[in-house]
């Protein structure tokens, strides 16, 4: 599926999410409490930017039990991965041409 | 969000956030100058009191168990320092100390230092003392090149001259404390001043 401007636009505007996207960019997973820790935002603020993400298919979700506590960690999957590229790619071009 | 001004940010944080989740940043200078300080003053105790200066590889002195607790010592108070200063220099940056970049970090030093530390007591109780401080240096050079991945640039650096100086003390096996005392001590504290100047100031 290829992503248009304006849905790229959509989905990267948020600091937050983008925040999250850069993360998971250059670690195969992190947990809620680490990313709430890069972002310094709400418990609240980061559970809709990660759910907006989810839906759109850009990171995964994995739940596991760490001595009987729920530990849920978050990984980019490849739309993710694709779309963080192109969204990279479409800043640059941007630039580029305005200079 | 359309101008050039709001991508460059965007890309300015992306970068950030990149190195800050994958990196641990919060190590001082600090620690890394006490840490040498701790280990000259080590080095020229273990010489001039205990009057342990290893010259060959099978080589004994009646004050091994105290300079065995002497090294103990320097370990736990140069650890504890690191901590510290660590832990308070993520506090002014609002992170935590114990976090997925600095269990990553020591995760890497592990197995190296694991691996040494096990050695080294083997070759102690072998009689080979000879070769504990070359390969102190090595051990912990390993540890330092590999957590150099995890955290600035520079701790690499400093590992590869830890190794160089390991490997130049297992030939010279005479003159190892001097060599360890240039590695744990001079080294330790040259790159701590470093990085004070660079990061912290």
């Amino acid at each position: 599926m290829k992503l248009s401007f304006d849905d790229l636009h959509k989905a990267f505007e948020s600091r937050v999410r983008l925040g999250i996207m850069s993360a998971l960019a250059v670690n195969d997973q992190l947990d809620f409490s680490a990313l709430k820790e890069f972002l310094g935002v709400t418990d609240g603020n980061l559970a809709t930017h990660i759910k907006k993400l989810e839906k759109e298919d850009f990171i995964g979700v994995e739940k596991s039990f760490i001595d009987n506590k729920p530990n849920t960690k978050y990984y980019m999957t490849p739309e993710g991965k694709k779309a963080f590229n192109d969204y990279l790619n479409l800043m640059e071009q941007i630039i580029k041409s305005q200079k | 969000m359309s101008n050039e001004q709001d991508y460059l940010k965007n890309i300015a944080e992306i970068r950030s956030m990149m190195e800050r989740s994958s990196k641990f940043l919060s190590l001082s200078g600090w620690a890394g100058i006490m840490a040498g300080f701790y280990s000259l003053a080590g080095a020229w105790i273990a010489y001039s009191y205990f009057g342990f200066d290893p010259d060959e590889i099978s080589y004994s002195s009646p004050e091994l168990t105290k300079v065995i607790a002497l090294a103990l010592g320097i370990l736990v108070t140069a650890l504890v320092t690191a901590i510290y200063f660590s832990w308070s220099k993520a506090n002014k940056k609002g992170e935590k100390i114990w976090n997925s970049t600095s269990r990553r970090l020591l995760a890497s030093m592990a197995v190296p230092l694991a691996v040494g530390g096990i050695l080294i007591i083997l070759l102690l109780m072998k009689g080979l003392i000879g070769l504990v401080l070359p390969l102190m240096l090595i051990f912990y050079g390993l540890a330092l090149y590999n957590a150099g991945n995890y955290t600035i640039k520079e701790v690499k650096i400093m590992g590869f001259i830890q190794l160089i100086l390991g490997l130049i003390s297992s030939w010279y096996v005479e003159y190892g404390l001097l060599l360890w005392a240039s590695g744990f001590g001079l080294v330790h504290l040259i790159y701590g001043i470093y990085m004070y100047f660079r990061y912290e100031r």
